[in-house]
């Protein structure tokens, strides 16, 4: 019994080291313009794919690595610079509809660059599976429990410690005050965009060995990371990355004692009873209405 | 008489259209992409009394077009019921489940409450998927002939003619609704919630009640989707589908009833047009979409008519 609890946990954070990741990805756009940008599960894939294209044309895989996250980091400041710049001033409907725009023409991209296929990478230490307290793990779930909290404290960092990371605080907090400051909020904008698609591809790259990658394995990874967001409370870095591990929990654990078949909709189930307890997320501040 | 044509002047548009339309068509395909297109249209019109006029966004209601087409698939082949009694008992369920879930959700607000109906849609598609012993699964499973009276409609032709009756009725409906105190209210509340809810107008009823109202729209259109298609797959009731339902509003334009109606037929249209470059088809598909946005962010009709009355008043 106490296995498989630990098992299923094990699994869970796996996943759900991912969702947090791409949540983490959706609250940095959406503090910087409050965009939700659908495209988000497009930068896993693309980091993932690019990844794996440039492994199989002979390149060693660390400097793959780098090149795929500078692939994905150019195509999201590019969705910034050329689709969400120019469209400012639409209203929340119409920029749902721009990025979501942008997720199908990234995704027939991908298509027509690297096929139908689904692909994957080998995992980055063997897969000797590892034995903690009769529950097994497989090295790559290591990697990408590592590498999200790493990439978790280092953005915390950023946010708290660096003068850009401030700015880009401050331009969420308030838009024309941080302008009226000197913070340059193009490129906070931009940067934005730039972060989130590094931590979108980080997170496709180190998951795909153990989750493989598709050109349509965007779609669901992207409405997991959203949960995640909305679960923590839009626009909370923190609740964004606790959002998603419970998600994942919550999804293995559902999977392994319910039905598995069931195990999405259980978790938006969740998703749908916090949200009706508590309007704003669980970490969320409580909204103000201006008449 | 004249009163009338001013009023509906959309209607008479679109019902001239759909007199005219069978004059270009020379296949049985081209009448199948015009009825999924009309089809479409009855969703769009009544999904854009809930985002256009009431400002609440649902990326759910693919949901509820397929719950319609399920109760119709099963009803009829299943329990043998008589179509327009299974479109009915449809109606009926998919208005109920929708009081019950608008009540708690609708309290939420922009992104959250586009989680909440994504959700919501997501868990009914993956309910249809699963339970195959009812539903067929991802096999899915095909419902029995539409029949009025004795009737049953079978030939593209006469289904034509059918869904062009039920989008002018619909279209009718619904520029009545927004011409009556509902459709007022409902412009209050999308303009300044609480300034409406000051002047006394109980915004959660209406809120509730243009969203019951609008799945039934879907539900109905589901129904007589199920009769038409080969097979009711849970395809037609995926986040996708949803998501190309509040497109074809959006790209049409929001609260245009006539917009509703171009944007459901150019979005439907396109795909087959692009099918000879299939390879490209996302690709042009999500520029028009992003395109659309940033140029023109009201949609589709609105901007041309407003350039049109410019030239007509200089």
């Amino acid at each position: 019994m106490f296995e498989s609890t630990l098992q299923f946990i094990l699994a869970g954070l796996t996943s759900g080291a991912i969702y947090a990741l791409v949540g983490l990805g959706f609250t940095i756009i959406y503090n910087a313009s409050h965009v939700i940008n659908f495209a988000q599960g497009e930068f896993i894939v693309i980091g993932g794919m690019s990844t794996v294209a440039l492994t199989a044309a002979g390149l060693p895989l660390p400097l793959a690595i780098v090149l795929a996250t500078v692939v994905t980091m150019v195509v999201g400041m590019a969705l910034a610079r050329f689709a969400i710049q120019p469209a400012k001033d639409a209203d929340v409907v119409a920029l749902i509809i721009i990025t979501i725009g942008a997720s199908i023409f990234l995704r027939g991209i991908v298509q027509l660059v690297f096929g139908k296929d689904i692909h994957s990478l080998p995992p980055f230490s063997g897969e000797t599976p590892l034995n903690l307290m009769g529950a097994t793990l497989m090295p790559q779930s290591l990697w990408v429990m590592g590498i999200s909290a790493g990439l978790i404290l280092v953005m915390a960092w950023f946010f708290n410690a660096t003068l850009a990371g401030k700015a880009m605080l401050a331009t969420a907090y308030n838009s024309l005050a941080a302008r009226l400051m000197g913070v340059d909020t193009k490129w906070v904008l931009l940067s934005a965009f730039a972060l989130s698609a590094f931590l979108g591809a980080v997170g496709g790259i180190v998951v795909t060995p153990i989750t493989f990658v598709s050109y349509e394995s965007g779609i669901m990874l992207g409405l997991k990371g959203f949960s995640a967001a909305v679960l923590g409370g839009l626009g909370n870095g923190i609740g964004a990355v606790a959002g998603g591990l419970i998600l994942g929990v919550v999804e293995a654990m559902s999977a392994g004692y319910i039905s598995s078949a069931y195990k999405d909709a259980i978790a938006f189930v969740i998703i749908l009873v916090v949200l009706v307890a508590r309007p704003n997320g669980l970490f969320g501040k409580k909204g103000i209405d201006r008449v | 008489m004249k009163a009338f044509a001013q009023r509906h002047r959309g209607l008479l548009i679109l019902a001239a259209c759909i007199a005219l339309l069978p004059l270009g068509v020379q296949n049985d395909y081209h009448y199948d992409v015009l009825i999924n297109a009309g089809l479409n249209a009855i969703v769009v019109v009544g999904l854009n009394l809930l985002i256009g006029y009431a400002g609440q966004i649902s990326l759910g209601h693919a949901a509820f077009f397929g719950l319609g087409a399920y109760a119709s698939a099963i009803l009829t082949t299943t329990y043998g019921w008589h179509s327009l009694a299974a479109m009915g008992a449809g109606m009926a369920g998919v208005g109920v489940l929708a009081y019950v879930v608008a009540r708690p959700i609708l309290r939420l607000k922009g992104h959250y409450l586009a989680m909440a109906t994504l959700g919501i849609g997501v868990i009914i598609s993956i309910v249809l998927n699963t339970e195959a012993q009812v539903t067929g699964g991802p096999d899915g499973m095909s419902a029995e002939p539409f029949s009025v009276f004795g009737f049953a409609f079978q030939s593209e032709k006469s289904w034509y003619w059918l869904v062009g009756g039920c989008l002018l009725a619909s279209v009718w409906l619904a520029t009545n609704l927004i011409n009556s105190p509902i459709g007022r209210a409902l412009r209050a509340l999308h303009g300044a919630e609480v300034g409406a809810r000051v002047v006394g107008i109980d915004t959660t009823h209406y809120k509730v009640l243009i969203f019951v109202i609008s799945a039934v729209f879907a539900s109905f259109a589901g129904s007589l989707f199920a009769h038409h298609t080969p097979t009711v797959t849970p395809s037609i009731l995926g986040f996708i589908k949803s998501v190309e339902f509040v497109v074809m509003a959006v790209f049409g334009g929001m609260a245009s009833v006539l917009g509703s109606v171009v944007g459901a037929f150019i979005m439907t249209l396109l795909p087959n047009v692009l099918a000879s470059i299939e390879d490209f088809e996302p690709i042009i598909l999500g520029a028009i979409m992003m395109g659309t946005m940033i140029f023109m962010p009201k949609g589709l009709v609105p901007t041309i008519a407003k350039k049109l009355r410019r030239k007509e008043a200089p």
